[in-house]
């Protein structure tokens, strides 16, 4: 019971963590129809440069929002400078040169930061609450890594729902001839759009590592990024909610079957996991399109 | 989609097979092209210390470029078959003589080149012709150079060819079962599972230490030098050969398979996702062959099969590698195969001209493939073999198409 | 309507791609071309007379050359990576003194991020191109399995293995081949023997790195730990961070007692882990994953809540030379100051102690392989088991029938971020027969060389 429990804790936490990345592909996908396997490393970037933050002693605060602030910085130039120019080309195109982006930045941090070995320090406690005489697989960082993705995410619902901006975002992402004439400047909402996703990405960046208890390396978020992408596609490009669900989904398959089985069999079961669901609905759970039927 | 009898649909047709036997200026312009070629290649080789070695890369460059320009169509056979099995026959005795003026070293690099070549080309002819971004090719290799070297650690006596046969069958049968639960898939979705894929094979081979040696990865037995050659033939060079003929025989196989009926039916259908999920995700058998003889010469290479050498990097400098040399051509594999061997070298010269630190030379390579991907898509990309026929047509060389084989 | 790039946008791009490519290829070209050095056949006298010659590849009349990989980055690289620039800072020291016989000592170590593909690409390339003399400290068991039958194979003396593994002892079938540091056996026997005596009656559970590191510890602690005190043995592989399952069933089992066959990264890794859930077991590590500063550094930002360096204290490990933390000893003296002198930018640590350890071993198979030593000659003179150990506590069992290195180690702790040892060292072998050896480690010589160079 007591692992069970320990592993449904660090399931769910990891699992907001595929969230955020997965949240931060559904946005791209859906303003620009691009998969952006570069995600991943841009959020490593944003966490190096907080680190940098945090060599010179300014608070963790302060490392925390440069980092967000550095996800919408980069992620509107890699837009505007690198995707745009083929976004209207084959589809093939654009993921080529996200996974151009993806190799050159896990190149070019070594370089600029060291080889060294880093930490990155968490704000709260890792040391799990205590019920009673045990301690769980929860710690107050934990809670914060929840409470923050939940935050975000929600933060970013009102933004799409309920305000001009956001309208005008699903508009260009919807119809982007009719926006244009309809007065909407579609390129700026582009940019905007994957400027918000990096945002989301680097927030999954700076809570990986004292999740994880590892240090920092430049390929610390590869299998994040892979476990979002799949995430994503569990739970449908199109859908936000998907993102959610799908990454909390896949957070608590995964822990049970690393508990359960071996750690060893993790991605093995993430394969299972996602033929099941598109064997059953080949555009994830919560897809709002179709298969068109010829 | 199976082949019946019917007549195949009516394409529209290539300009380079019937143009090119009218308005090609025939072999003086070749020529000329090729002993340009040979004078960059020789002043190249020269500067580079390895003067000897200058005149066999002046016949590599200019070989690969008249293959560029198209103009060898005109005194080759016409059909297809005949043509490339012509070709590969004098590659091959070529590429013998070539081995044997390069030293033990050299012969390892030849050797890596053609088993990369394989699997680029592999790559190429999938993603080229269907438009489908598949990343599962790392694991296909995987699957095939585990089987291939389990098989000779049971059976030492087994001949190479079996133990490729056996590879083969082997990730025929997995990737069938790949193929079968892809098949409604498309785009993104198609990536993600290939993706995934790619990275669970290998930790198979982790968690069960006994029959794939988990981390270490299972040593892969030297290939002996048969008893016809002499007892002094140094390894290396067989090696080079085994991996130059394995690799010559499957860039045949899958020149026929673009150049048939069901090539061309993909093709025309390539554009268009729907139709090309229902055209099937066709995992063939000459792409399979492509990756299991790539593998396989790299387990021979590297003397070992182990997880790493399938982690994700291979995938991504497979593509970077296809991208460079122009998606859907063959020899354009070559070129990104020679790219992806010796960009290291390179840029380990680099390093110690302007003594950098060890974390900028490791990662240098990586940085140039990255900086590579994104220029090529951004400003070239149908890759080398496409530029140098934009440059071929620019000379009224040639008509062919600037991307696909 | 979105717009295409024009062919005029792309020229320029295409221009400045195409000239930064023709620039790169004249730079590499240029430098490569000044390529290795011929064998110089001007004969140096050296301090015994005679000319020096080129008597084997690699070895000049005023240079020798050796290789290495390491890894220098990648997941084992935290700690590891300080080794070999350690080595190289003791043979620019050898050199400043005239270096060895007149011939001043070259070594080149590649990255092979710990991955076996890597290591073959990397290890032929130092034999074949380079043409080195020897392969010195090849680091890590997976990685130097995959080269060892192709070192022994083209004759290359493989000397001094960065790793306990059994498997460098096999003077008939690798005879090229030899090891150094007190194998993965010998240790867990004399841990085991440790853990018998001192933490008897407690339930015990092990954590491997899942391959002959792991393996050969767990295979010398179960020759001195009866099977019923065994509660738990889990594994793991560095390919995978996740390890909060396993620590978790060590907590379900109630292990009070915790062996680490980890790399430094992984006993970090199991040191949070545990912490995280409130399970503070007494933890035995492998003198691998211990070293103290190494472990600071990894612990060091996770120091909320009592998290942190302190984690390791009270850590029972082992050592086959004196820790750095122990000042008084004359060869950690020298180590320092030639630490200061050559790689002050690293930390003084375990790792850096090793380095230049196992390059001073070097330094006299060396000198006894003759004044125009052959790869026959120096493997001959390792063999011949005439080799001082150095500044280690116990001596180096090599013979023609025994390939593997020092023989014991005395166990410690580690108390405010140094180890400190107790009790005395013990030799053993891969088949037990522990005994106690006592006779101290003598003092290096005048000016840190050994003698005759």
């Amino acid at each position: 019971m007591h692992q069970f429990v320990n592993l449904t804790l660090g399931g769910v936490t990891s699992g907001v963590i595929f969230a955020s990345v997965a949240l931060a592909l559904v946005l791209i996908w859906r303003s620009t129809r691009v998969v952006n396997f570069a995600q991943g490393a841009m959020a490593m970037f944003t966490t190096y440069i907080a680190v940098s933050v945090i060599d010179r002693h300014w608070s963790y605060w302060a490392a925390f929002f440069v980092a967000l602030a550095a996800g919408l910085v980069l992620g509107a130039v890699v837009e505007r400078v690198l995707v745009r120019p083929v976004e209207s080309g084959p589809p093939l195109n654009a993921v080529i040169l996200t996974l151009g982006v993806f190799i050159v930045l896990e190149a070019i941090v070594p370089m600029i930061w060291g080889s060294k070995n880093r930490t990155y320090p968490p704000h709260f406690s890792i040391i799990g609450y205590k019920v009673g005489s045990t301690h769980y697989a929860l710690s107050p960082f934990d809670l914060f890594t929840i409470v923050a993705v939940i935050v975000l995410v929600t933060a970013l619902f009102l933004l799409f729902q309920k305000t001009d901006l956001g309208l005008r975002m699903r508009a260009s992402a919807f119809s982007p001839e009719v926006s244009r004439l309809l007065g909407v400047r579609v390129g700026r909402m582009l940019t905007l759009g994957w400027a918000l996703a990096a945002l989301v990405g680097s927030l999954a960046g700076v809570l990986v590592p004292p999740s994880t208890l590892t240090s920092l390396t430049p390929n610390y978020m590869d299998p994040f990024l892979i476990f979002g992408f799949t995430a994503a596609i569990l739970g449908g490009l199109d859908s936000p909610i998907g993102a959610l669900v799908g990454g909390v989904a896949l957070g608590l398959g995964l822990s049970y079957v690393g508990g359960y089985l071996s750690t060893d069999l993790e991605t093995l079961g993430a394969l299972v996991i996602l033929i099941a669901v598109l064997m059953v609905r080949p555009e994830g759970i919560f897809a709002s399109t179709r298969q068109r039927r010829v | 989609m199976t082949d019946t009898t019917e007549a195949p649909p009516q394409l529209p047709v290539e300009p380079g097979d019937a143009t090119a036997r009218r308005q090609s200026l025939g072999p003086a312009a070749t020529a000329a092209v090729v002993v340009i070629a040979a004078a960059v290649a020789a002043i190249l080789a020269a500067v580079g210390g390895n003067a000897p070695l200058a005149p066999w890369g002046v016949a590599i460059v200019g070989l690969l470029l008249a293959g560029a320009t198209g103009t060898g169509r005109l005194w080759l056979p016409a059909s297809p078959l005949l043509r490339h099995l012509l070709l590969a026959v004098v590659a091959f005795g070529f590429l013998l003589l070539f081995s044997d003026h390069v030293s033990a070293f050299g012969n390892y690099e030849i050797a890596q080149v053609a088993y990369f070549a394989v699997a680029v080309a592999g790559l190429s002819v999938l993603m080229g012709h269907s438009g489908q971004l598949s990343l599962g090719h790392g694991a296909l290799m995987a699957v095939g150079a585990y089987a291939v070297a389990i098989l000779m650690g049971h059976q030492p006596h087994v001949p190479i060819v079996v133990a490729l046969l056996f590879g083969i069958i082997v990730t025929i049968a997995v990737g069938g079962v790949l193929g079968v639960a892809a098949a409604r898939l498309h785009g993104p979705y198609l990536a993600g599972v290939t993706l995934t894929f790619a990275l669970a094979i290998p930790e198979i081979a982790t968690h069960y230490r006994s029959v794939f040696g988990a981390d270490t990865g299972k040593p892969v037995r030297t290939l002996g030098v048969p008893g016809w050659l002499s007892t002094t033939f140094p390894p290396e060079k067989w090696l080079a050969w085994v991996c130059i003929g394995g690799a010559l025989i499957a860039l045949v196989l899958l020149a026929n398979v673009v150049h048939s009926g069901r090539g061309r039916r993909v093709r025309c259908v390539r554009d268009d996702e729907i139709a090309a999920s229902l055209a099937g995700i066709e995992v063939g058998r000459a792409k399979v062959l492509a990756f299991v003889v790539s593998a396989a010469c790299a387990g021979f290479w590297a003397g070992v099969v182990s997880p790493g050498a399938f982690a994700l990097t291979l995938s991504l400098s497979l593509v970077t590698a296809m991208v460079l040399g122009g998606v859907g051509s063959l020899v354009g594999a070559v070129w990104g195969a020679i790219a992806l061997v010796f960009v290291p070298k390179y840029s380990d010269s680099i390093s110690k001209h302007f003594s950098l630190s060890v974390a900028t030379k490791n990662n240098l390579p990586l940085a140039i493939y990255g900086a590579v991907l994104i220029l090529a898509i951004l400003a070239f990309p149908y890759g080398i073999q496409g530029g140098l026929r934009r440059l071929a047509r620019r000379f009224h060389l040639t008509y062919r198409p600037l991307e696909g084989r | 309507m979105k717009r295409q790039p024009t062919h005029r946008r792309r020229m320029p791009i295409r221009l400045a791609a195409g000239i930064a490519l023709i620039a790169m290829i004249a730079v590499a070209c240029g430098s490569s071309s000044k390529k290795n050095t011929s064998s110089g056949t001007t004969p140096t006298s050296s301090s015994s007379g005679g000319p020096n010659t080129a008597s084997a590849p690699g070895v000049t009349a005023t240079d020798i050359t050796i290789g290495s990989h390491q890894p220098l980055t990648g997941v084992a690289a935290p700690g590891y990576d300080e080794i070999a620039p350690a080595a190289n800072a003791y043979f620019s020291w050898v050199n400043d003194h005239g270096g060895v016989h007149g011939r001043k000592i070259t070594y080149k170590f590649l990255d092979d991020m710990y991955d076996p593909a890597q290591t073959t690409s990397v290890v032929r390339q130092l034999v074949l191109q380079d043409n080195v003399f020897a392969i010195f400290n090849g680091l890590g068991t997976p990685t130097h399995s995959a080269v060892v039958d192709y070192l022994n194979s083209s004759k290359v003396p493989d000397l001094f293995v960065a790793s306990g593994c059994v498997c460098w002892n096999q003077p008939v079938q690798h005879p090229y081949t030899f090891g150094w540091q007190t194998d993965y056996v010998i240790e867990g026997e004399i841990q085991g023997q440790y853990i018998a005596k001192n933490l008897a009656g407690k339930k015990i559970g092990y954590f491997v790195q899942n391959d002959d590191f792991g393996q050969g510890g767990v295979k010398g602690l179960d020759t001195q730990i009866p099977a019923s005190s065994v509660v738990s043995r889990q594994t793991y592989v560095t390919s995978n961070i996740n390890v909060a399952p396993q620590i978790q069933a060590l907590q379900a089992a109630g292990a009070q007692v915790v062996v680490l066959y980890t790399v430094p990264p992984f006993t970090a890794l199991a040191l949070l882990s545990a912490a995280k859930i409130g399970y503070h077991p007494t933890w035995v590590v492998s003198n691998v994953g211990s070293d103290p500063l190494t472990l600071a550094g990894l612990l060091q930002n996770f120091s909320k809540g009592a998290a942190g360096a302190s984690l390791a204290e009270g850590i029972i490990t082992d050592a086959y030379a004196a820790p750095v933390g122990d000042t008084a000893s004359p060869w950690n003296q020298l180590f320092k100051q030639i630490h200061d002198k050559y790689i002050s930018n690293l930390p003084f640590d375990g790792n850096v102690a090793y380095g230049m350890g196992v390059a001073y071993t070097f330094v006299e198979a060396l000198i006894a392989a003759g004044q125009n030593p052959t790869r026959d000659s120096i493997v001959k003179a390792v063999a011949s088991g005439k080799l001082g150990s150095g500044g280690g506590l116990v001596p180096f069992s090599y013979s023609s029938t025994n390939h593997q290195g020092f023989s014991g180690v005395q166990m410690g702790t580690i108390q405010n971020g140094v180890i400190v040892l107790t009790g005395t060292p013990y030799t053993a072998t891969d088949t037990g027969n522990i005994q106690p050896y006592t006779t101290p480690p003598g003092a290096p010589p005048p000016n840190g060389i050994p003698p005759g160079a």
